[in-house]
């Protein structure tokens, strides 16, 4: 292995890091937003809204990724109607068209996850709050959703790290980020090694930092769970 | 010659590209089990290795599904196949032969595959042994039976059972990623789509249509193993 190469490497590839970054946390915000809306519409009774988010994360989760990138990217402009519409500036670029494509990936995965959460809190919780006189969205905002995010954000690490793997596939609709980057210094260079173990340690740091932040939100989350904090002022009482 | 209609695009007819998308459906299905199979055999090892190693080994199973599981399935590909054809051409050098010999895609897509669903099939059957009720393991020892005996009449069929569902699911990435191998230059179902969109210009037709092949396959092979989990939980009284 040769360093010196190995650290120029790491330097153009630091350079690709925000675009990743970027993507990722685009997709993941945008997708959150939307599998909400999704596992709500699974749970909300209403026949329609039900079949239409079933009939979706079906759809988006059983293609492949790549599949539905290259079906916004290249698909779209098939449509003479899409290129005179006024998304066209936007669907013409293929960083939103990854954007696009990774969020509405990321919503099908994310939006079973939120269901389960959400499908976790007792009823029982929902009729005191009721019986306490808290509206519909109070409820919600109260006392269902604090509690599913508790349950949901194992899950949804992992599914973050998964968008995190996932922007590398937006390399093949020509964007630069890390891996787009690393395959072109390959390319050139034909030194696989280096720039596969220097590409690797990147996202393996921003995986393990993305671990970190959710066990850290995850203990924030969970003050139940975490031992009472010891009683610093002296105990006043009669004394025994 | 004519734009080909949406019709034409999926016919078997004498325009129609119904053949060759077919052959690319079934090249996704090898690369998928080629795939799975080489990582059924890293799982069965890496998961031996996480169960009974010692610290060296065990470490470094754990090291290689930490690194696979946080390092995106593109990057391993092109490790393969540029790597692959590196050594090739080594290895043809030194044999006299000039110039760059490229590796073939199909084995450079299997072994990417094969690696990453590794790690996560190691995974599988780690936690499949752990639901495996150690006074079976025990009764089959008392029994009499040697390693070798207890290993196939009592631990692989108990750890498999566990490990069906978690394959089922792994089966179904290893499907989606195998759309990752059309980068290679492998005709699978992703590229045959790809090379159809660019010959004509319905590129949402092409990849619409391999959405749905993708669809059919992942949806009839989720029954197929939905059945099979039955079938082997047969045993198994239901709470």
């Amino acid at each position: 292995m040769d360093i010196q190469f190995a650290l120029e490497t790491f330097w153009s590839l630091l350079s690709a890091l925000p675009l990743t970054l970027k993507l990722a946390a685009t997709s993941i915000a945008l997708g959150s937003v939307l599998a909400l809306g999704l596992a709500l519409a699974r749970l909300s009774g209403n026949l329609a809204l039900d079949l239409f988010a079933r009939a979706y994360v079906f759809l988006f989760r059983g293609t492949p990724l790549l599949v539905q990138i290259f079906l916004i990217y290249y698909g779209l402009s098939q449509f003479p109607a899409v290129r005179h519409s006024i998304f066209w500036p936007l669907l013409r670029e293929p960083y939103w068209c990854a954007v696009l494509a990774l969020m509405l990936n990321t919503a099908a995965y994310a939006s079973e996850i939120i269901r389960g959460g959400l499908l976790s809190v007792p009823h029982g919780q929902v009729e005191a709050a009721r019986a306490c006189g808290m509206g519909r969205f109070m409820i919600f905002r109260r006392i269902v959703m604090p509690q599913a995010l508790r349950q949901a954000l194992p899950g949804y690490g992992n599914e973050m790290i998964s968008m995190v793997k996932a922007t590398s596939l937006a390399s093949i609709i020509t964007l630069m980020e890390i891996t787009g980057v690393a395959a072109k210094i390959i390319s050139e260079s034909y030194r696989v090694i280096e720039v596969f173990v220097v590409a690797g340690v990147i996202y393996l740091a921003i995986n393990f930092a993305l671990t970190r932040l959710v066990a850290f939100a995850e203990h924030r989350l969970n003050p139940q769970l975490r031992p009472p904090l010891p009683i610093s002022a002296e105990l006043k009482g009669e004394a025994h | 010659m004519t734009e080909p209609g949406f019709l034409d695009i999926i016919s078997f007819g004498r325009d129609g590209w119904g053949p060759v998308l077919a052959a690319g459906a079934w090249m996704t299905i090898l690369i998928a089990i080629a795939g799975f199979a080489i990582g059924g055999v890293i799982g069965i090892f890496g998961a031996w290795a996480k169960i009974s190693g010692g610290p060296v080994v065990r470490g470094s199973a754990e090291a290689f599904t930490t690194v696979l599981r946080g390092i995106p399935d593109l990057l391993v590909i092109y490790l393969f196949y540029f790597g692959g054809s590196a050594v090739v051409t080594a290895v043809g050098q030194f044999f006299g032969q000039e110039g760059f010999v490229s590796f073939p895609g199909f084995l450079a897509g299997a072994l990417a595959v094969g690696i990453t669903s590794g790690a996560q099939q190691t995974e599988v059957y780690r936690g499949a042994f752990r639901a495996v009720h150690p006074g079976e393991l025990e009764a089959a020892t008392a029994c009499g039976m040697g390693r070798l005996l207890k290993f196939r009449r009592i631990t692989a069929p108990l750890t498999l059972r566990h490990a069906l569902p978690g394959l089922g699911n792994v089966w179904q990435v290893v499907l989606k990623e195998s759309a990752l191998v059309s980068v290679t230059g492998v005709v699978e179902l992703l590229r045959q789509a790809q090379i159809g969109a660019g010959s004509t210009s319905r590129p949402f037709d092409f990849f619409f249509i391999a959405a749905m092949i993708y669809l059919a396959i992942s949806t009839v092979s989720g029954l197929v193993l939905q059945v099979t989990e039955r079938r082997f939980s047969r045993g198994v009284r239901r709470g």
